[in-house]
């Protein structure tokens, strides 16, 4: 192993991205309407291509000859750093709009602020994905105003997604000794700064969308370590079901 | 002996396989073309980074290569700096609008929430009278508009910076 500490982080942002990039993808054909399919799927579609250019570099770190293939398809369960937000089921519409919206006020100044990375490869794919991420967030950003101050049933349901997914957001500035080694060597931004700046995006939003942020802090964490929720095996199941069922398969 | 600049004007006659009236040079999606090691290197940048158009205009350039006879020549992917649509030429502008896709036109700032989508002429009436239908196309580098004219529904490449 040749940097083992930006190994890992580098695989947490990379499955992070492929996860709800996969997540994403279970919505193609079943939109609510054709240009929100369309938009699902494209948000997918630069997911998993981020997740490449992660994993090109991940295993570019580990120096044990994998492929991209082999990091995102051939691993265990226990061995995916992803957090538990991005596994969480699609829901109704309103559940993945906020999940997404949640992801991409995170991502956002994440990828700003790896843009000065000195780690060369890894700031050119945040310099790459930040504008396919401005768009992204502007997109939910829009739909949650849209359905926080739509009908009553809209509201409703865009409450209830904020309600239940809340407890998963803490863990998106989840930091352990992976996160402090390397921002001593000045590689990566400290998470705390890039919670301010996702707080202040979140409170805009869900104001303009008379929504409410909840007060309850109880909060699930263990993804960043390989801990996952019970939906993970099954959706490592689909993903991987081509892989292991005929290994090395191209297409 | 070939040379970059010739190599260059091959791959003139590679064409976008989802937008095929523009070449790769059009896109800007080609930087350096370089000798190393007796091997040409031929430096792509990603559109978007899950544009799958990027597998198949990698192919597409070594087919074109091997029949002009250049059978050494290898892709390189560089990211950085990283594409934008302002690397697409004038030409290539000109091209898009015939063929009913709107150029991308100069956006404000993305970063800032709530702004209105850009104003984007029509490419078949010329009316400035357009709405954005969706932020989100047919493919990834495209939004749908409608025109409110002649109601002729659109893509727009859209601004990427």
């Amino acid at each position: 192993m040749q940097d083992q500490a930006l190994f890992e982080y580098v695989l947490r942002l990379a499955d992070d991205s492929l996860i709800l990039g996969q997540r994403l993808g279970e919505w193609c054909g079943h939109g609510p309407i054709l240009e929100e399919d369309i938009a699902l799927t494209n948000i997918s579609l630069d997911l998993i291509g981020q997740a490449i250019s992660l994993y090109d570099l991940a295993s570019e770190l580990e120096g044990a000859g994998k492929n991209h293939d082999q990091l995102a398809y051939l691993r265990f369960e226990n061995e995916y750093k992803n957090v538990l937000l991005v596994e969480q089921p699609n829901g109704d519409f309103a559940m993945t709009i906020l999940r997404q919206f949640f992801f991409d006020a995170f991502r956002l100044p994440l990828y700003e602020a790896l843009m000065q990375s000195p780690v060369a490869q890894l700031a050119a794919i945040a310099a790459k994905s930040v504008k396919e991420t401005r768009y992204h967030l502007k997109h939910t950003s829009e739909w949650v105003i849209r359905m926080g101050d739509g009908t009553d049933e809209s509201h409703e349901r865009a409450q209830a997604a904020i309600d239940h997914l809340w407890r998963y957001t803490s863990e998106l500035f989840f930091e352990d000794n992976i996160d402090e080694q390397l921002q001593e060597r000045q590689l990566v931004p400290s998470l705390k700064g890039i919670q301010a700046n996702w707080m202040e995006t979140v409170k805009a939003v869900l104001s303009e969308a008379t929504l409410t942020i909840p007060t309850n802090n109880w909060k699930f964490e263990g993804g960043r370590q390989g801990r996952h929720s019970e939906h993970m095996g099954y959706i490592l199941a689909d993903l991987q079901y081509m892989q292991r069922a005929y290994p090395n398969m191209e297409w | 002996m070939v040379n970059a600049a010739q190599i260059r004007n091959y791959l003139e006659e590679v064409s976008d396989p989802e937008i095929p009236v523009l070449t790769i040079i059009d896109l800007g999606v080609v930087q350096e073309i370089y000798l190393a090691d007796h091997i040409w290197i031929i430096e792509l940048t990603p559109t978007y980074s899950g544009c799958p158009a990027m597998q198949q205009i990698e192919v597409d350039l070594l087919a074109k290569l091997q029949e002009k006879g250049i059978a050494n020549a290898q892709v390189k992917h560089v990211l950085s700096p990283a594409w934008t649509t302002d690397w697409i030429s004038e030409e290539g502008r000109q091209k898009l609008r015939m063929y009913g896709i709107a150029p991308p036109v100069n956006e404000s700032d993305k970063s800032t929430l709530f702004a209105e989508p850009p104003r984007v002429a029509c490419p078949k009436c010329n009316s400035m009278e357009t709405r954005m239908v969706s932020l989100f196309g047919s493919t990834a580098c495209k939004a749908q508009y409608q025109c409110k004219q002649c109601l002729e529904p659109f893509d727009y490449f859209k601004c990427l910076k």
